[in-house]
């Protein structure tokens, strides 16, 4: 078993009600649930699998492929969606050149959006990893998601 | 450990930091003020600050609820009273540092008001301004003010003196003083909150649990995020009352992931606790035992619902399931629990700390207190606030939040999330309680208020909302999984130009089947925000279906981008940032959008914000020329 997951399942005691802290906390390390390592919380949970991808696929925040450096999350809550939101994530997916739920060449950005961020008074808002970029316009998209120049020119 | 000492110390700690030689100054330090830039404002005022030579305190604070003027700071001088500034980029805060705290000018210009005995010229006392004046802080009585990281700025602030004096109580005269509040859920549905403890201690069994529900789901409301990050121990008090008198010996805080600040800090105000004896065995020789643990959510909203929730603290799908047995019978790993909402929890501290009858002095006859709103779309002052129950809209909207901006009209207000309705202008004086809200078609839920002005198209938010339950239908009953679907598809086509006749009635029948049909709240309330704009903006349907038309001009179906020809001056803004080259013109010259290739994506009226020569209109309209 890999070290990373050793230490990770090292935290807990193997009851079936930790099966989610445990897939947040390899989520948080390995940035999305990698099917190899779902098949081992399943020998430590005596779990099977079938049971964890139920779980799993119940909530949205888990992720079965790799997301990218900088992991944009566009809040899709009603005060952004009223100032604009819908039109936000277009842009920004122009911008980028992927579509919600995909992840740039160069592996920079991965862009899904989200229920509510509660930075509604600062709408329209994303998440970028963990920190809130408030008052999205198409204007400032181009600044705030920077895109990697060298990488872009190859 | 002795609470006595603890307190006389934090006490004295507090009193000499506000009181002292060297001034002292706040830093708004929540999820809004830093994202508006407070991040970058501590390095800047340090370093200005030992540039002058100067010593000074800097805290970094939670949130005084005027997001609109964030990053905030506030700023106390010995002999005088604090000075609230906003809008504080790094350039002001330097200029104010060198200004008012090295030269004793204080710059008016950048001050929101001040706090505290003393006047100041051209400063006006900060909650006499438009904004706080009808405001009644209670639950709020600390965000912006102490430091959430230190527990002895809360003990400093009464914290924990009401459950130092429930533990001398039986749990059965809490309950009582808890009656006496008439304090009701502030998770929306106002079930009386010493009614549910008192159910859940007549359910027998040795074993019990309490569960704070911190899964602040419906989009458009922050307060609980706000309470969590500018004073959790307000609400980890609560918690620890309510362990007491239902005899519980594990709390579990359910805690969205989207908020990872206030996970931070509550983790930290939890190794606080500890440290000062507040968990563990034999809590201040009471005999109680308690602990706390947080469960992060995994991003389902219908985890809000309590037996969800209960099923995804059991790490299971978080599915409901039929009641009763309600959760207070029977509820996490078949155990009697009490699942109370954040702010729930703040209020009984409040209760506890002051006394019943203070609490129940706000509100009205069957909604007693005060209660948190959060105010956010197209209103000119968004933010948090705190007001007593039976307050009206209008109050909110027009004089604390200061209206529509742009001279734009208001049109309506959404209250109570994708659970709740649209509010519009001729129910505007309806108060703000339980029972009134409901007679208007919409719910309290737990707080979230978005204002709508005259550009939201109200078929284009009913169709919102259905997309936001249908994609949170857990799936578990058909009603709510399919019947949503079906309302779904209907208002998208109409949104499409697709509409037919017929289709307001089949939206009214699918909303009575879904309202019956569906097992919990989160289905049974799907319909609301459409039966709402049914019921209010009949008349944009009509248009919709009818007219093939959007008279808010916001269904890209049914309008068109056109350059207003007197304004364009040429400056080729539009021309470079259009992402499908729509629009042509030679410098100095009129452009013009080619509505052949144009895509309505709204770039060119974005990017011509100073001339404003873009503008929207119908499709016909144009069609006509």
């Amino acid at each position: 078993m890999e070290e990373k997951l050793k230490e990770i399942l090292g935290e807990y005691r193997g009851e079936k009600s930790e099966l989610i802290p445990i897939l947040q906390d390899i989520q948080s390390c390995y940035g999305y649930l990698p099917e190899d390592i779902i098949l081992e919380v399943s020998k430590f949970l005596k779990m099977p699998e079938s049971e964890i991808y139920g779980v799993a696929t119940f909530y949205s925040q888990f992720r079965f492929t790799p997301i990218g450096k900088k992991h944009i999350m566009v809040c899709e809550g009603t005060a952004c969606h009223v100032q604009g939101a819908p039109q936000i994530l277009e842009g920004i997916e122009r911008h980028l050149g992927i579509k919600e739920g995909e992840v740039t060449t160069d592996l920079e950005y991965s862009l899904e959006s989200v229920g509510c961020l509660g930075c509604c008074a600062l709408a329209p808002c994303a998440m970028v990893n963990d920190e809130v970029k408030s008052k999205i316009s198409l204007k400032n998209i181009k600044k705030i998601f920077k895109k990697n120049k060298s990488k872009e020119s190859n | 450990m002795n609470f006595d000492k603890i307190v006389d110390n934090a006490k004295k700690d507090y009193k000499s930091l506000y009181g002292s030689e060297n001034p002292l100054i706040l830093i708004g330090s929540a999820t809004c003020g830093n994202s508006a830039g407070a991040s970058l404002l501590k390095s800047v005022i340090g370093d200005e600050l030992e540039k002058n030579n100067v010593n000074a305190e800097i805290i970094e604070v939670g949130c005084i609820g005027l997001c609109y003027a964030e990053p905030i700071i506030t700023i106390f001088k010995q002999g005088r009273p604090g000075i609230f500034y906003g809008h504080v980029t790094p350039k002001i805060a330097a200029e104010i540092i060198k200004s008012y705290i090295v030269e004793d000018n204080p710059l008016p210009e950048y001050a929101l008001g001040t706090v505290g005995e003393g006047k100041i010229e051209g400063i006006p006392p900060f909650f006499d301004t438009p904004v706080l004046k009808p405001q009644v802080r209670r639950i709020l009585r600390n965000c912006g003010f102490i430091d959430p990281k230190n527990i002895d700025h809360y003990i400093a602030n009464d914290g924990y003196s009401g459950f130092m004096d429930a533990i001398k109580m039986s749990p059965e005269e809490v309950i009582e003083k808890l009656k006496e509040s008439g304090l009701r859920g502030r998770g929306g549905a106002g079930f009386p909150t010493w009614m549910k403890w008192q159910f859940c201690r007549d359910s027998g069994g040795e074993t019990r649990y309490l569960i704070c529900n911190a899964d602040e789901g419906d989009p458009g409301a922050f307060m609980n995020r706000s309470l969590l990050e500018s004073d959790p121990h307000s609400v980890l008090e609560g918690i620890l009352i309510a362990g007491y008198v239902i005899g519980a010996k594990k709390g579990y805080i359910y805690c969205r992931a989207e908020y990872p600040l206030a996970l931070e800090r509550l983790k930290h105000a939890i190794k606080q606790m500890r440290k000062y004896g507040f968990l563990g065995e034999n809590i201040y020789d009471s005999g109680f035992d308690f602990d706390i643990e947080i469960k992060e959510g995994a991003g389902a909203f219908v985890c809000g619902e309590e037996t969800a929730l209960i099923a995804s603290i059991e790490g299971k799908r978080g599915t409901p399931r039929t009641r009763p047995p309600f959760p207070t019978t029977s509820g996490l790993w078949g155990k009697p629990t009490v699942i109370n909402n954040v702010e729930t929890f703040a209020s009984v501290s409040l209760i506890m700390q002051k006394n019943p009858d203070k609490f129940a002095e706000y509100g009205t006859e069957q909604s007693k207190g005060t209660k948190t709103f959060s105010l956010a779309g197209e209103i000119k002052r968004p933010g948090l606030i705190e007001v007593p129950l039976g307050t009206t809209l209008r109050e909110v909207i027009f004089d604390i939040g200061g209206g529509i901006p742009k001279g734009r009209k208001f049109k309506a207000v959404q209250i109570g999330g994708p659970s709740g309705g649209c509010i519009p202008e001729d129910f505007i004086d309806t108060p703000i309680d339980y029972d009134s809200l409901v007679m208007a078609g919409a719910i309290m839920g737990s707080g979230g208020l978005v204002i709508m002005d005259e550009g939201t198209c109200m078929v284009e938010m009913a169709r919102y909302f259905l997309e936001f339950s249908q994609k949170e239908s857990c799936g578990k009953c058909v009603p709510c999984r399919l019947g949503a679907k079906q309302m779904l598809d209907i208002l998208t086509d109409i949104t499409e130009g697709k509409g037919k006749p017929e289709d307001v009635d089949q939206l009214a029948k699918l909303s009575e089947g879904i309202k019956k049909g569906s097992l919990c709240g989160l289905g049974q309330n799907t319909p609301n925000p459409v039966l709402t704009t049914l019921k209010y903006f009949e008349n944009e349907f009509d248009a919709h279906i009818n007219h093939q038309t959007c008279p808010a001009l916001s269904c890209k179906e049914f309008i068109s981008y056109r350059v207003i020809e007197d304004k364009c001056d040429g400056c080729r803004l539009c021309f470079k940032s259009c992402p499908v080259e729509a629009i042509t013109g030679e410098k100095k010259e009129v452009h013009v959008i080619d509505q052949e290739k144009c895509i309505k994506c709204g770039t060119c009226i974005a990017m011509c914000s100073k001339n404003e020569a873009v503008e929207r209109v119908q499709k016909m309209e144009l069609d006509e020329e």
